[in-house]
């Protein structure tokens, strides 16, 4: 087939078109607020991601524009997503991110998912100015961080202050004499269960603890039925596992299976997922695990309505991460709205003074820091509430001892 | 001490069948299959979607699924392997472009399970409740999954050594020119045990679902752990592979009790090296071919 145009005509055609792309490009810009992320869409991060962060930003998104989109000035303009799969690697997220900020060109971005991805695109966003709302990441080092990194905000606060919190509540407990002073604690060797194990060793040794057993397991192991029959032998009262959510459900399943029912039952991450209660109903009574929500307060409530409303398969979001995601995502759209304009100082400047109304309840933060968290949730009548520390809004009492395993 | 060693049975037992597919796949078909974990993890899905849609019991779920695998791994050797089959000059060479291969189709299972159930973590509760069984009390789930293994076992090793179309595919593990000289029709068995390994991994996938907590990405793990299975037994030996993966899962779960949890995997694969250096082909491989 022949064609008319000349080489020259069709670049001169092709610049045109470019340029009028460019132009459209430029004429858009105030028309919306492109938000980018890259989450682990594949690889071993899926699961966390899954449960606790891509619902809630497809929740946000999803209501922010229902309602016309976030407030600029004087008039609303919808969010636009742009939106990658970082493949559970830190080097592929810091790819991506590099792309959404140099080719897409977007005015935020939401974080990994994660303490490893949060920590490893924690440079990228500081030297790029964007605001780092770290909602799902556990480190020593947040209050650090915090202040190398001005424009990071480390919202579900650190390990150490995690186990000494679940060691006031023992020895509280240990005080009103419904417990007795031997703990068996296993660990999963992997960042999370070093970091909480190492905190929690001391804690415990301080508060005059019995350690009967310390012990830590590879991440993958498909067997904790040797771990949980020689804890069982040794009869604790307390039992402390800082587990992935695999690990959880096996170790929650073998003793419940093996009928090692100590006083105090305490698992990791994924205790606080809506799989747990799935999979153990009425036996979940009692469990204690690292998290909790204020699971009486309204704004919960309403929260849980339309998440369940929102997700795929009317999924219920996990009762710890969740909720601070949704509230980081709230604090971030209020405070584009309180700046009026694309000027992401301005905003962290706002997120890092300013007081913010969300479904955990009023947040403001010092040093880039919540001044409270959840750290130890039970499950009783079938919802996850936060018990520790005390003082927190919509504590409940621990239920000590926990009640007996119950057939399915 | 009874424990320990029923522990380790049972998790010997899950890797011996986890592996048993692949060295069938890899020992006769000459695939190596790098997307076996995917097809585990898929039967797993299936199982549970079953289960948990359908109130269908797993065991119901395995008469289903496993004919089900045996057709579509069928039709993947089929339409997918065969070309590099007939393209490839000798049998290592097949091994790489399988690999290859069967690592993109890795990618596409993978991410038709995120698109189908997303990455979240699946898990149900299927005969959970413990029994007492040589005076221990142990899982009736992994009980039965033990049970089953040692059947699908015996019955694999009996198709393959008494019966005629077992011979053949022996004949093709050892030597596929000359088996083609005593009229043996090397890519239908081949075909065939591609698809009989491919069933073999969906029971696998249907009675781990019944314990283990998965989601669409574990699969890559399950894969590790048959490829070293069946390496350590040799490669395309039944019996080495049932060996192997008693040896892990026994080695496992007494360093587990006596020792400390956080070795096992160093026990592993101190154990696997242990095989390969005294046999470099595997505990029942034979040297050259």
């Amino acid at each position: 087939m022949t064609t008319f145009l000349t080489r020259r005509a069709a670049l001169f055609a092709a610049a045109t078109c470019a340029a009028t792309l460019g132009l459209a490009a430029i004429a858009q810009a105030q028309t919306s607020i492109k938000i980018g992320y890259a989450i682990s869409r594949t690889g071993p991060n899926t699961g966390g991601a899954a449960v606790t962060t891509i619902p809630n930003y497809e929740l946000w998104v999803k209501e922010v524009n229902a309602a016309g989109g976030i407030k600029l000035g004087d008039k609303r303009v919808p969010i636009e997503v742009v939106q990658y799969d970082d493949r559970s690697n830190a080097e592929e997220a810091v790819r991506a991110l590099e792309r959404l900020i140099n080719q897409d060109k977007v005015d935020f971005i939401l974080p990994p998912w994660g303490t490893g991805l949060n920590l490893a695109v924690g440079p990228t966003l500081n030297r790029e100015g964007y605001p780092h709302l770290a909602a799902t990441a556990v480190t020593d080092r947040a209050p650090e961080l915090a202040k190398r990194w001005p424009n990071s905000f480390w919202l579900l606060g650190t390990s150490a202050d995690s186990a000494k919190t679940l060691v006031e509540l023992l020895s509280k407990l240990r005080d009103e004499k419904k417990i007795g002073d031997t703990v068996a604690m296993v660990s999963i060797a992997d960042g999370f269960g070093i970091d909480l194990s190492s905190a929690a060793r001391p804690a415990l040794t301080n508060a005059k603890f019995k350690l009967a057993y310390d012990k830590s397991y590879p991440i993958g192991t498909q067997d904790l039925a040797p771990i949980i029959n020689e804890v069982k032998a040794l009869n604790p009262d307390v039992f402390i596992a800082f587990s992935y959510p695999p690990d959880t459900l096996a170790l929650t399943e073998q003793s419940r299976i093996t009928g090692f029912n100590p006083k105090i039952f305490y698992t990791g991450v994924g205790t606080a997922f809506p799989l747990y209660r799935q999979k153990f109903g009425k036996n979940t009574e009692g469990v204690m695990g690292i998290g909790g929500w204020s699971g009486d307060s309204p704004a919960i409530k309403d929260y849980l309505a339309r998440h369940k409303a929102s997700a795929a398969n009317g999924a219920e979001p996990d009762r710890w991460a969740s909720a601070v995601t949704y509230a980081s995502l709230q604090m971030l759209q209020q405070a584009i709205e309180r700046v009026g304009k694309i000027d992401r100082a301005a905003v962290i400047k706002d997120l890092q003074t300013g007081s913010f109304d969300t479904v955990i309840g009023k947040v403001k933060l010092e040093n880039n820091m919540p001044t409270r968290y959840w750290w130890v949730g039970q499950w009783q009548d079938g919802e996850f509430y936060g018990i520790a520390p005390a003082k927190n809004e919509g504590a409940r009492t621990a239920i000590v001892p926990k009640p007996a395993w119950v057939a399915p | 001490m009874t424990n320990a060693i029923l522990t380790g049975l049972m998790l010997g037992g899950m890797y011996a069948l986890i592996a048993m597919g692949l060295t069938l796949q890899y020992g006769v078909a000459r695939i190596m299959n790098l997307s076996y974990g995917e097809f585990l993890i898929a039967a797993a899905f299936a199982s549970h979607w079953l289960f948990t849609g359908w109130a269908v019991s797993p065991f119901v779920g395995l008469v289903l699924i496993v004919p089900a695998a045996f057709l579509l791994n069928f039709a993947i050797y089929k339409l997918l392997l065969t070309p590099l089959v007939r393209r490839a000059p000798n049998r290592d060479a097949l091994e790489v472009d399988s690999i290859l291969a069967t690592f993109g189709l890795t990618f596409v299972i993978q991410g038709s399970m995120v698109a189908l159930f997303g990455g979240a973590y699946y898990s149900y509760s299927f005969l959970a409740f413990p029994v007492q069984f040589l005076g221990e009390t142990v899982a009736a789930n992994r009980l039965a999954a033990l049970g089953i293994t040692i059947l699908l076992g015996l019955a694999l090793y009996l198709a393959l050594t008494r019966t005629r179309a077992g011979t053949a595919v022996r004949a093709v593990a050892v030597d596929p020119f000359a088996a083609q000289l005593v009229a043996i029709n090397v890519s239908q068995a081949s075909a065939l045990t591609f698809a009989l390994g491919g069933a073999l991994v969906a029971a696998a996938g249907v009675l781990v679902s019944t314990f283990l907590t998965f989601s669409a990405s574990s699969g890559v793990v399950f894969t590790m752990k048959a490829l070293i299975v069946v390496v350590m037994g040799g490669v395309g030996n039944m019996l080495g592979c049932l060996v192997a993966g008693l040896a892990l899962g026994l080695s496992e779960a007494l360093v587990a009790s006596y020792v400390d949890p956080g070795l096992t995997l160093a026990v592993n694969f101190a154990l696997f090296l242990a095989v390969l250096l005294v046999k470099p082909a595997g505990l029942f491989g034979r040297a050259t071919r």
